[in-house]
């Protein structure tokens, strides 16, 4: 038997094509989020809003890093910031951009609250590495 | 497959079975890492009206440098070679800050030694976001394990969550222990 036709036939066996396509689908399947793309929710759907999704990738193309998380004072932590609507339309934390001059205004709820309902917070988009502390 | 099927088959060909399987999986995995649009990436909601305001990432992402993981862009080229530029303060009075020192650090084991470039990281970062509380500024001070990196901690707090993802070994094991390099050391 060739090589060629060993191999085809081994992956016709229905217990190969099944791990095959495990392999293939299963880890790929729940991570479809933009990589590092956050979802903040302390406040959200308690307040029957949208979850709020904030795009890393959008915003490292217009802003460094140490804009928020030196001049904005956003912790390196999803989670860590407590970030209320009283304190953006103060001009803190998205407010310092989110005026309307920068940015959008509060006012386009629906730009910033994007999230299905009822989405968990935290950070995604495989930021997951699967190691010790995580297995 | 059987056990009988794979003593036929011989070492060379299960072997060579496996090979293509990883091919398969890997070639799967790259058409599959492509950029979702915002509608069908499992985390926006489809009925939401503003929606279609949002920029996709793919519209963004795809005219920057290429990379293999995370974003799926070379952050760096992209800032070095001028595809994007972004903005370093918001008030005219904030200092930005860069230094230019690479730091060896010597504790890997038998795995090539890690080269941290200061000069990558202030090129995004301010001195502050890493110094004093997640690392101190003396060289060695800090104890750095990979398992604490894992957990997010270290290095992790960035690698693998935003900056590329801790899969990338060598770019950050990157000095062989028979490598004459000489930037600032850790004490071994």
């Amino acid at each position: 038997m060739s090589f060629h036709a060993s191999w085809i036939i081994a992956l016709t066996r229905p217990a190969n094509v099944t791990l095959l396509l495990f392999i293939l689908i299963v880890p790929g399947a729940p991570c479809r989020a933009e990589y590092a793309d956050v979802v903040l929710n302390k406040h959200s759907d308690s307040e029957g809003v949208r979850p709020v999704i904030f795009p890393h990738w959008f915003h490292r193309i217009r802003y460094q890093c140490r804009v928020c998380h030196a001049e904005l004072g956003f912790v390196m932590r999803a989670g860590a910031n407590d970030v209320t609507m009283q304190e953006i339309t103060e001009g803190k934390f998205c407010g310092a951009c989110h005026n309307g001059e920068i940015a959008w205004p509060v006012e386009h709820c629906d730009l910033c609250h994007s999230a299905r309902p009822g989405t968990a917070a935290g950070i995604r988009g495989g930021h997951q590495t699967l190691g010790p502390g995580n297995w | 497959m059987s056990v009988n099927r794979i003593r036929h088959m011989g070492t060379s060909r299960v072997y060579r079975c496996l090979v293509a399987v990883v091919f398969l999986v890997m070639a799967a995995a790259a058409v599959a890492g492509e950029w979702r649009p915002l509608k069908n990436d499992s985390l926006h909601d489809p009925e939401n009206p503003a929606l279609q305001y949002l920029q996709n990432p793919g519209d963004a992402l795809g005219r920057l440098p290429g990379d293999g993981a995370g974003n799926k862009v070379d952050w760096i080229r992209a800032l070095e070679n001028g595809y994007i530029r972004p903005r370093s303060e918001l008030k005219k009075d904030t200092p930005v800050r860069t230094l230019d020192t690479d730091i060896l650090l010597n504790k890997t084991g038998s795995i090539p030694r890690v080269r941290f470039p200061h000069k990558v990281h202030t090129q995004w970062l301010d001195c502050d976001n890493c110094h004093e509380q997640i690392f101190k500024s003396k060289a060695g001070a800090t104890p750095i394990t990979m398992g604490k990196i894992l957990e997010g901690e270290y290095c992790g707090v960035c690698h693998g969550a935003v900056a590329f993802p801790l899969t990338e070994c060598n770019r950050c094991h990157s000095v062989p222990w028979d490598s004459q390099e000489t930037p600032v050391a850790e004490k071994r």
